[in-house]
């Protein structure tokens, strides 16, 4: 390992919220390096098809996969400010000599001396356990949709959705979209996690939500041929008869947890918040963490909608180029945490609300 | 909460994304009025707090009133709507619908938003579906545009008047 990057500020993860930190820094005079796995940046907004919500300052109204496309074209009009290394991925952080390494493909190792750290990393997808959950057709939702809006591809012809969430919902309606059948959407809760409108879109077109049901086994041989669904009591116990759903494919939507490991190798204060869906690490109010040198932004600063991850991505951006002393417009700052708390202000934020509250510090003693 | 079966299960299907009745966010027109406007008035079936408003800064009249919080339900000034639509081809939710009766005596005409393939033509006959996708009706589609260019289609379907508070979407059939 011989090559060694230097940069004012690394953005781990060109998502959302690393895309905005690094045009918000950039645009405040800081050099930008942004580093992202895969194999163009957008994160999870290329994928997104449907227009998103939240007001104009949010690009509500808009396709997601064209807020990627406005987030890239501010990026670009700040000239060579910012540098995106697509196709990499960050692969550990050694805080003794502030040194991040990086991979890109699969060959070429570097390292990457930053002086200050925007870590975007975003969420992985959970799953839940069921026999059968190995086979070939057993889907994560981020890969029907990397399958279907990327590249194009239908994941199948008939699909039982598990959870009922944005993701679910939303995703549902796209496999609609590519003309794929929706078997059922099975919930365990008692009402749909997503936003309403979401659901009634889709059940207009006559695909079923199943509240209380949960998925008990995949069947097949070598390949999904059917699911199990099972209806549950208010204790979340299996009740009433299992029942069996043809199907080529099982989508799983139930829940993501933040990506953290950066956090924890850079030694930040650290909290599991159910709320937030995991851990996540203390920040203040500039979204800095317990280390000096190192924001966090989006999803892995705890689960919640794209509109809050891109202001998230603003502050700490902002944040992090006054650090660097990059001459900041003040006011922007009030502005973004006044936007955010517009967000996060009706009752679909109160569970965000309660689990920022617990890891949000005053500010880090010197 | 002490219900009974009959308003558990109304509760229940609200749960799953199916409007059951009137409540804020998703209010019919005052139906004296609504019979004698021409050009129709604006459905919005929105009943959940949501953090979003650009049904009411896309109404070019002010008729979806400007929200205090962002997290508001719609509310409609009907004096100022005009049925432009605009909204229905802008709401990110796809729950804003135009509601015009006086097309003729028994029929109405509903502008609804359309995301699917294939896109219906001016004069095709559609099936129309209430708001758990069983076929009710047919209807005929009377104008198709795309009036943000944004690819959500807007259409304007004639349907059976008795029909116009289930009817809120089309399957097209070719």
């Amino acid at each position: 390992m011989k090559k060694t990057i230097e940069t004012d500020l690394l953005v781990v993860g060109g998502g959302a919220a690393g895309l905005c930190a690094a045009a918000e820094a950039a645009g405040a005079g800081a050099k930008v390096t942004v580093i992202e796995s895969d194999l163009h940046p957008g994160g999870q907004l290329v994928k997104q098809t449907h227009k998103f919500f939240g007001s104009k300052d949010e690009y509500a109204g808009t396709r997601g996969y064209k807020i990627a496309d406005i987030l890239l074209d501010e990026i670009a009009s700040l000239g060579d400010k910012v540098e995106i290394r697509t196709n990499t991925t960050v692969t550990g952080y050694y805080p003794e000599e502030g040194i991040f390494t990086a991979m890109k493909g699969e060959e070429e190792y570097y390292r990457i001396k930053a002086k200050k750290t925007v870590v975007a990393t975003g969420a992985q997808e959970r799953l839940i356990p069921f026999p059968n959950n190995d086979l070939p057709g057993v889907y994560g939702a981020g890969a029907v949709q990397t399958l279907m809006n990327v590249y194009g591809v239908v994941p199948g012809k008939k699909v039982v959705m598990v959870g009922a969430g944005n993701i679910g919902l939303i995703v549902s309606y796209q496999l609609r979209q590519a003309g794929v059948e929706i078997a059922a959407i099975v919930e365990a809760m008692p009402k749909i996690g997503g936003y309403w409108v979401h659901a009634a879109k889709i059940r207009r077109l006559g695909i079923p939500i199943l509240l209380r049901h949960t998925i008990v086994e995949a069947v097949g041989d070598k390949v999904i041929e059917g699911a199990v669904i099972q209806e549950l009591n208010d204790k979340f116990q299996l009740i009433g008869e299992p029942t069996k759903i043809d199907c080529d494919v099982i989508c799983m939507a139930v829940g993501l947890t933040p990506t953290t490991e950066l956090f924890w190798q850079a030694g930040a204060k650290m909290q599991y918040c159910p709320q937030l869906c995991g851990h996540v690490p203390f920040r203040d109010n500039t979204m800095r963490t317990s280390n000096p040198d190192i924001w966090v932004a989006g999803d892995a600063s705890g689960i919640e909608e794209a509109s809050a991850a891109m202001v998230e991505g603003r502050i700490a951006g902002f944040s992090a180029a006054k650090a660097l002393g990059c001459k900041v417009k003040e006011g922007s700052f009030k502005e973004y945490w006044t936007r955010l708390d517009h967000l996060r202000a009706g009752e679909v934020g109160e569970k965000i609300r309660g689990g920022i509250c617990q890891v949000l510090v005053d500010g880090w003693e010197a | 909460m002490g219900c009974t079966c009959n308003s558990n299960d109304k509760e229940k299907l609200f749960c799953s994304g199916v409007l059951v009745e009137n409540r804020p966010g998703a209010i019919l027109p005052p139906q004296e009025a609504w019979e004698k406007k021409k050009g129709g008035y604006v459905v919005i079936e929105c009943p959940q707090r949501i953090p979003c408003n650009p049904c009411a800064t896309s109404c070019p009249t002010g008729a979806v009133k400007p929200f205090v919080d962002i997290n508001d339900v719609p509310s409609i000034d009907y004096e100022k709507c005009t049925g432009c639509g605009l909204c229905v081809a802008k709401c990110p939710g796809l729950a804003c619908f135009v509601i015009d009766l006086t097309y003729s005596a028994d029929e109405a005409v509903i502008k609804l938003p359309y995301e699917l393939e294939p896109k219906p033509v001016k004069g095709q006959k559609v099936k129309c579906l209430n708001r758990v996708g069983e076929e009710v009706s047919e209807g005929e589609v009377y104008t198709v545009t795309e009036p943000l260019k944004d690819q959500t289609t807007v259409v304007s379907v004639v349907i059976p008047k008795k029909l116009v508070g289930e009817i809120r979407a089309i399957k097209v059939v070719c």
